[in-house]
């Protein structure tokens, strides 16, 4: 019997699919890529969906008279030592609050031990700082400045220099009626002002929210790695990326970060985990600023993170990635960076 | 199991016999602890749950009770005694939202 060449193709077309089919069953997953067969990317879009308003404490309620003074109090560089140094020269709003640079520059122009973060989405935050030492906003704002390695400024004097312009002792009197001007109400009213600078809509929310071309297929397959694959959100899930937890990610570098304030054995090489809100533009990366573009910060996860120690994070394993999922992820990330209004830089008080 | 602990408990009741330590479930899913609060009694037991699919790291820094458990994978339970009374906060290493007060009484 005599079997076409075109039925022997199609027969073996068949064959293979059948095959191919049959083994993404019995792995779990899709014959196409390494999304798992019941991923439903619609119901992880839902774990993003931006908050509807800003958390402030119970005690320290917004007021446009305290957002107005700590974003005052915030550009002041009057606040530091040396009268040249503010808040807002690490944390730059022009630089996505952040100053750009592998490692925080200090008093006497000599260098810190970590980079800058962003104060971006502060207002979720569980613990500040890159090893959680500060409770709240308002524990975290005056340890810059009276740090001598920062702004190097004791609070007492700070409080003196601030209380000598006149043009403090009003604004402070509409904000904290019947307070004095001390290092709390200081710190409450840039607490204030930190909790309002908050990323703003970007492309991957406008999707969330329903606009399909908002971004590109190449980042909605990125989105889906990021859920599955690449596990990224075990880290980073959420509407502002981040879990505020910590964890070693296998940085080669001696620094304890978290397990310094807490000695645990897994707390040891472990820092906060970084939003990654408008990421895209607030390089280099890390805690140590090591990883130069998101290029090399994919490179670093997959390979299980550089240092196998110990206290590495179960979660940092080897993702076998490949250079178009690499890509993908890439463009995903790119989606969340919110293009923003310039931000009004505040005459300061004589 | 169970069926024997609960005949061990009768049998301690009608002797007059201390009851036996209870156990109680905490499950932590969604990175939250099950509870917000919980009340035992001294001698009871704890079993920490992890129903999530990353790590936690179970511990208190209480004066009355100083406790790491450790990494704990998901799907690996913990079973913790509480001898001494009184106050536990016990948080998650990883997690520090995850928040819990167990008060332990005599």
């Amino acid at each position: 019997m005599r079997i076409s060449y075109r039925g022997t193709r199609a027969t073996v077309l068949a064959v293979v699919s059948v095959a191919v089919l049959g083994w993404g069953v019995y792995a779990g997953i899709n014959h196409k890529s390494d999304i798992p067969r019941d991923y439903d990317r619609n119901a992880w879009k839902a774990k993003y969906t931006r908050p509807s308003s800003i958390p402030f404490p119970a005690d320290n309620q917004f007021s446009k008279e305290r957002e107005l003074l700590g974003r005052t109090l915030f550009f002041d560089p009057r606040l530091s030592g040396s009268k040249i140094t503010a808040c807002a020269t690490c944390h730059n709003p022009g630089l996505s609050w952040g100053d750009a640079l592998p490692i925080a520059i200090g008093q006497g122009m000599k260098p810190l031990s970590r980079r800058t973060p962003t104060i971006l989405n502060t207002a979720w935050s569980e613990l500040l700082f890159w090893d959680g030492r500060a409770e709240s906003l308002e524990e975290q704002a005056l340890s810059p400045i009276s740090a001598p390695k920062e702004m190097n400024q004791p609070l007492d004097r700070m409080i003196a220099n601030v209380s000598s312009i006149p043009g403090y002792q009003a604004m402070f009197h509409s904000a904290y009626p019947g307070e004095a001007i001390t290092p709390k109400t200081v710190a409450r009213a840039i607490a204030t002002f930190e909790r309002t600078v908050v990323s703003g809509q970007a492309p991957f929310d406008d999707w969330v929210s329903g606009r399909e071309s908002a971004i590109s297929e190449a980042a909605k397959k990125g989105f889906d790695l990021f859920n599955t694959k690449a596990a990224c959100q075990k880290c980073h899930g959420g509407w502002n990326f981040t879990d505020d937890g910590f964890h070693d990610v296998g940085l080669a570098d001696d620094d304890l970060g978290r397990g310094v304030e807490l000695p645990l054995a897994s707390m040891q090489h472990a820092f906060k985990t970084p939003t990654l809100r408008n990421v895209d533009v607030r390089g280099p990366y890390m805690h140590n600023g090591s990883e130069r573009s998101l290029a090399d910060v994919i490179e670093l996860y997959d390979q299980g993170g550089r240092k196998k120690r110990p206290s590495l994070a179960p979660e940092v394993v080897p993702l076998h990635l490949t250079a178009q999922e690499k890509a993908n992820l890439i463009a995903f990330l790119k989606t969340l960076t919110s293009h923003d209004k310039p931000v009004e830089i505040p005459v300061l008080p004589r | 199991m169970k069926l024997l602990f609960q005949m061990a408990a009768c049998v301690c009741m009608a002797a007059g016999l201390p009851a036996l330590a209870a156990d109680h479930v905490i499950d932590q899913k969604g990175k939250t602890f099950s509870e917000r609060t919980l009340t035992i009694k001294a001698g009871d037991f704890v079993i920490f749950k992890n129903s999530d699919d990353v790590t936690h790291n179970v511990y208190s820094a209480s004066p009355n009770m100083k406790l790491d458990i450790g990494r704990q994978a998901p799907g690996h339970p913990v079973r913790v005694p509480f001898k001494n009374p009184g106050v536990v906060e016990i948080r998650c290493a990883i997690h520090p939202r995850m928040r819990l007060t167990i008060t332990v009484k005599k």
